[in-house]
């Protein structure tokens, strides 16, 4: 599989929101609307593509059996460094995400593809695959942010689509999360054929 | 090269290397942006509080913090040389923490507000950042909780509650009443008394 395949993978065959089924806390939590969405799905990328390239270049120094120890340490110096880095130069993204960014830790999707990836590739092909895999993640969650944003308040991305009195609150709550999951699953999986 | 195998020797000396590196970076970056984050506070505590008192400079030449009766920090006032700005935290809104900051005139109406923190639902509770704003539909701009009765109207009160968010506008007046009682030292509405406390809960 070259680099390219690599990086569609994550994208279509293997998007992680759709068809892995991974990360799902973020992902209804984050998605209130779809700028909250791609923030999230970007932010993840950035730790995904660093914890990616970092334990593919140290998987030889590190004995099976402290792996898991090992990329959690890595994966959560890096989401506080990042959340240290939004905090000083991003406050309005700060403002949004603060509480979900220590989450990222927690992302299946993160310590799933050190482990089933990087920890067996090469540095260029995780690469691939983390930004594959991130932008999968932040396209279905800015596609999921969207829906709700659009059936709860008539916006997308806080541009007006329809007057605000006929949107379903319920798709900004929690319940609407799991219902737009639901039938954007069922969607893409009626497209992938 | 190699994979190391799992002897009790690499395993201690990679976690330890491992942990030693990430405290490093850790460290560095904190040093790094530690300035930056103290300032982004200041500023964003400094513009709320020109904000809340309407005024171009506000120059706060006094700070005091207000311990409640558990000794846990219940407001913060800042005394400016256009007036006094408090800031005060409500625990039980929608998502946890509600902190408001409200500017009071001498006469201790209010002259304006801010929300400096909170995670109330996008859509709902979240409108509490201009719902109550001079002009619109809940405005408590230039309303004296002396003298006006500071809860929602369900409750008997002068404030319009936010459309489908009365747990988020709850919390939010009561915020303000704290802010008042830190101001005057006087209680301005019946929110905070235990026995109106439990009436509103029933009522929700």
């Amino acid at each position: 599989m070259n680099n390219f395949k690599v990086l569609l993978n994550g994208i279509i065959k293997e998007n992680p929101t759709f068809v892995l089924l991974l990360g799902m806390c973020p992902t209804l939590g984050t998605t209130s609307s779809a700028i909250n969405g791609m923030s999230m799905g970007l932010a993840t990328m950035a730790v995904l593509i660093c914890s990616n390239l970092i334990i593919s270049l140290i998987k030889n120094l590190i004995p099976d059996m402290v792996r898991i120890p090992s990329f959690i340490v890595v994966i959560a110096s890096l989401v506080t460094i990042l959340q240290m880095f939004i905090k000083a130069y991003a406050p309005d993204v700060d403002a949004k995400l603060g509480l979900f960014i220590p989450l990222i830790v927690v992302n299946c999707i993160i310590l799933g593809r050190a482990e089933a990836f990087a920890a067996k590739r090469g540095p260029l092909a995780s690469i691939c695959d983390g930004i594959g895999m991130g932008l999968g993640f932040t396209l279905g969650l800015t596609l999921l942010g969207a829906s709700r944003e659009l059936l709860g308040t008539g916006q997308v991305f806080s541009l007006p689509v329809f007057p605000e009195q006929y949107g379903a609150l319920v798709f900004v709550l929690a319940p609407g999360a799991f219902i737009a999951l639901g039938y954007l699953i069922a969607l893409v999986n009626k497209v992938r054929g | 090269m190699k994979k190391l195998t799992s002897t009790w020797y690499n395993m201690a000396l990679v976690l330890t290397v491992i942990s030693i590196i990430a405290a490093g970076a850790l460290a560095y970056v904190n040093a790094l942006t530690q300035g930056p984050i103290a300032e982004i506070n200041q500023k964003n505590l400094q513009a709320g509080i020109k904000k809340v008192l309407c005024a171009p400079e506000a120059k706060v030449t006094a700070t005091d913090s207000l311990l409640d009766a558990k000794g846990q920090l219940a407001a913060i006032r800042y005394t400016t040389d256009s007036g006094v700005a408090v800031q005060a935290t409500d625990h039980n809104a929608f998502g946890g923490d509600l902190t408001v900051l409200v500017g009071f005139a001498d006469d201790g109406s209010i002259k304006g507000y801010t929300i400096l923190q909170s995670a109330e639902t996008p859509g709902l509770g979240a409108k509490a950042a201009e719902w109550f704003q001079q002009g619109q539909k809940g405005s408590i701009i230039g309303m004296n909780p002396s003298k006006n009765n500071m809860t929602v109207s369900k409750d008997g009160g002068d404030v319009d509650a936010i459309t489908a968010s009365t747990i988020t506008s709850r919390a939010f007046l009561r915020a303000v009443c704290q802010a008042y009682q830190q101001f005057s030292g006087q209680t301005c509405c019946d929110a905070l008394t235990g026995a109106s406390a439990q009436h509103t809960h029933n009522k929700q």
